[in-house]
């Protein structure tokens, strides 16, 4: 039996795809949830071999919902039309449906998709996607935590910094951090290189909540931040930074 | 000097400006001791022959114009043509009065003054033929780019006007393709009410201005699909007043207000939410309003015209040379969108 999950905010396009899932009785329609946030609450509850997701989404898109389960589960992505993604989809050969799509279209992305799993090779795709997607337009402005039960947003002008934490990273607000699993380079690409900037290997800073840099020890400097926090640059670092403040 | 002269008018004036001079030099001439016959005799025959070569530098002007580089051009043929015509008035004038000693006697002695009036006669009238074309060609290119600017604003109101949204358009179809299957008379209707509102984006011209009965009509066909789309999430509340459903707009101006109130209130919300449209006629203005809510959470807005309504702002502009028709602000967690619209169309 497959276990899959329907994640759409149009209740006529789920109800498309379930009627189309009749003819494949070997695939078990677990839930059809309304946003992300109900997406990432049936994905940890039913653990779902496949899912059919929407893009655009309120609150948080196809994206940010996949970002917050972990492992990523095999998706087939439906969009009404999404240059970005479609992009992202061919790179990484992963397939996607158009809506509107008919019924032979749809039953040959299920095959495609079967082959596929018998071959073990949708285990990793849907992460690769995930890690080299190119940045939507709407997504520039904030990033999307999950802490525990709760998903965070945060607007990117409320990070003061990121700081490299193994396979994840530490983001901090003014007076908290939250956990991301990604990688510092991904932060790097998909940032305002003129708001944030790489200033160690293991830390980018916000540029606005710089107050002073000050000399720690001979030859090394630390960032103040207006939140009081304290960030080290390297020697790359430091020089990087007086360029970019110009002085 | 701002009117182009007319043919007639240019003649008209030529000749004064030709009589004044020959009076002029006539009495200049009598008072240096010549007979009032003599010197008008002179005086004619000097000035016509002037007016002739003035003529000839018009014409010639007309089929050559000298580039900068060629500007000496101008000075050596004033200066060869002012030798010829003194020495011509002088032949001709010593033809006339062969027997006449004194004037012999005088015509050799003014040869110099004659070319020295000669050439600054004809250097003026260079002069004056040459602004009246500058002033003529400045007119022609400022039309000329009046002519584009008018082009360049009509292709860019019916741009700004003509943005149907891929999504919207490809997400009705799908919502009909799954009414196809368990609801068809929904599905027969969505179609009609698609193609309607499809037909009504395309069939209005750039310019027109409709009733704001009629736009309203065109934005229900629009929130009818949405509603088709998102079930029970969408409300809405239309209030208008008499007075302003029969006012004048802009086609489509409304449009993306619409458009963007569905985008921040219904496509980036969860639960149920009330898009409301008011209008009323005030001081001989149409004034209409917009609200949805929106998250607070995800969707920053921006003050000013942020939120995507930069076309809106861009066509009132073209079409009233205003930045002040649009507006918008927040209220808790609303956002509130007015636009006023003059009726003097």
């Amino acid at each position: 039996m497959i276990k899959a999950v329907v994640i759409d905010d149009e209740p006529l396009a789920r109800s498309i795809i379930k009627e189309y899932l009749q003819s494949h009785p070997e695939i078990e329609l677990m839930q059809e949830c309304n946003d992300g946030f109900e997406g990432v609450k049936a994905i940890q509850q039913h653990q779902p071999d496949l899912i059919f997701l929407d893009i655009q989404m309120p609150k948080i898109n196809g994206f940010e919902m996949l970002e917050l389960v972990d492992p990523a589960p095999s998706v087939i992505f439906t969009t009404a039309f999404d240059e970005y993604a479609i992009k992202a989809f061919e790179a990484h050969a992963i397939d996607y449906l158009l809506k509107p799509f008919g019924k032979e279209r749809f039953d040959k992305a299920i095959h495609k998709w079967m082959q596929q799993k018998t071959q073990n090779k949708t285990d990793n795709k849907t992460a690769n996607l995930l890690e080299k997607l190119p940045q939507q337009p709407d997504e520039q402005h904030r990033v999307v935590v999950k802490n525990g039960a709760n998903i965070r947003i945060i607007p990117v002008q409320d990070i003061f910094y990121i700081e490299a934490y193994d396979d994840y990273v530490k983001i901090f607000t003014k007076d908290n951090y939250q956990l991301k699993k990604k990688t510092m380079s991904h932060f790097e690409q998909v940032l305002d290189p003129k708001e944030f900037l790489r200033v160690h290997r293991s830390f980018i800073v916000q540029l606005q909540q710089i107050t002073k840099v000050e000399q720690s020890e001979k030859s090394t400097h630390v960032a103040l931040l207006k939140n009081g926090a304290k960030v080290p640059l390297s020697r790359t670092g430091y020089a990087k930074l007086k360029e970019v403040l110009g002085v | 000097m701002s009117t182009s002269f007319s043919y007639p008018k240019m003649i008209l004036t030529y000749g004064a400006w030709w009589i004044i001079w020959i009076v002029i030099q006539t009495w200049v001439l009598h008072s240096l001791g010549l007979e009032w016959s003599e010197a008008c005799v002179d005086a004619t025959i000097s000035n016509v022959l002037l007016t002739l070569s003035g003529y000839t530098t018009e014409i010639t002007s007309r089929y050559y114009n000298p580039d900068k580089q060629n500007r000496w051009f101008r000075f050596v043929w004033a200066l060869a043509l002012a030798i010829i015509c003194a020495l011509a008035i002088n032949w001709i004038l010593a033809q006339i009065y062969f027997d006449n000693q004194h004037y012999i006697a005088f015509l050799e002695k003014s040869l110099p003054l004659r070319f020295v009036y000669a050439f600054l006669m004809i250097s003026f009238m260079g002069v004056i033929s040459w602004l009246m074309r500058q002033m003529k060609e400045e007119q022609e290119s400022k039309a000329r780019k009046n002519d584009a600017e008018n082009l360049l604003r009509e292709a860019e109101l019916s741009n700004l006007r003509q943005q149907i949204q891929p999504h919207f358009l490809f997400n009705s179809l799908n919502s009909i393709s799954a009414l196809v299957g368990t609801r068809p008379e929904e599905a027969r209707k969505m179609i009609y009410q698609l193609s309607d509102f499809l037909r009504g984006t395309l069939k209005k011209d750039e310019q027109q201005v409709v009733p704001l009965s009629e736009e309203l009509q065109h934005l229900q066909l629009y929130l009818e699909i949405e509603k088709v789309r998102f079930g029970h999430r969408l409300l809405t509340d239309i209030n208008c007043d008499d007075e302003s459903l029969k006012m004048k707009l802009p086609a489509l101006l409304l449009q993306p207000i619409v458009e963007n109130a569905i985008k921040f209130g219904l496509y980036d919300t969860i639960g149920e939410v009330t898009i409301k449209i008011s209008a009323k006629a005030e001081d001989n203005m149409l004034s209409v309003q917009i609200e949805n809510p929106y998250d607070s959470e995800t969707s920053k807005p921006k003050h000013g015209t942020g939120f995507g309504l930069n076309s809106v702002q861009r066509r009132l502009y073209l079409l009233y040379a205003r930045n002040d028709l649009l507006a918008t602000k927040t209220q808790q967690n609303i956002f509130i969108t007015s636009v006023k619209i003059p009726q003097s169309l």
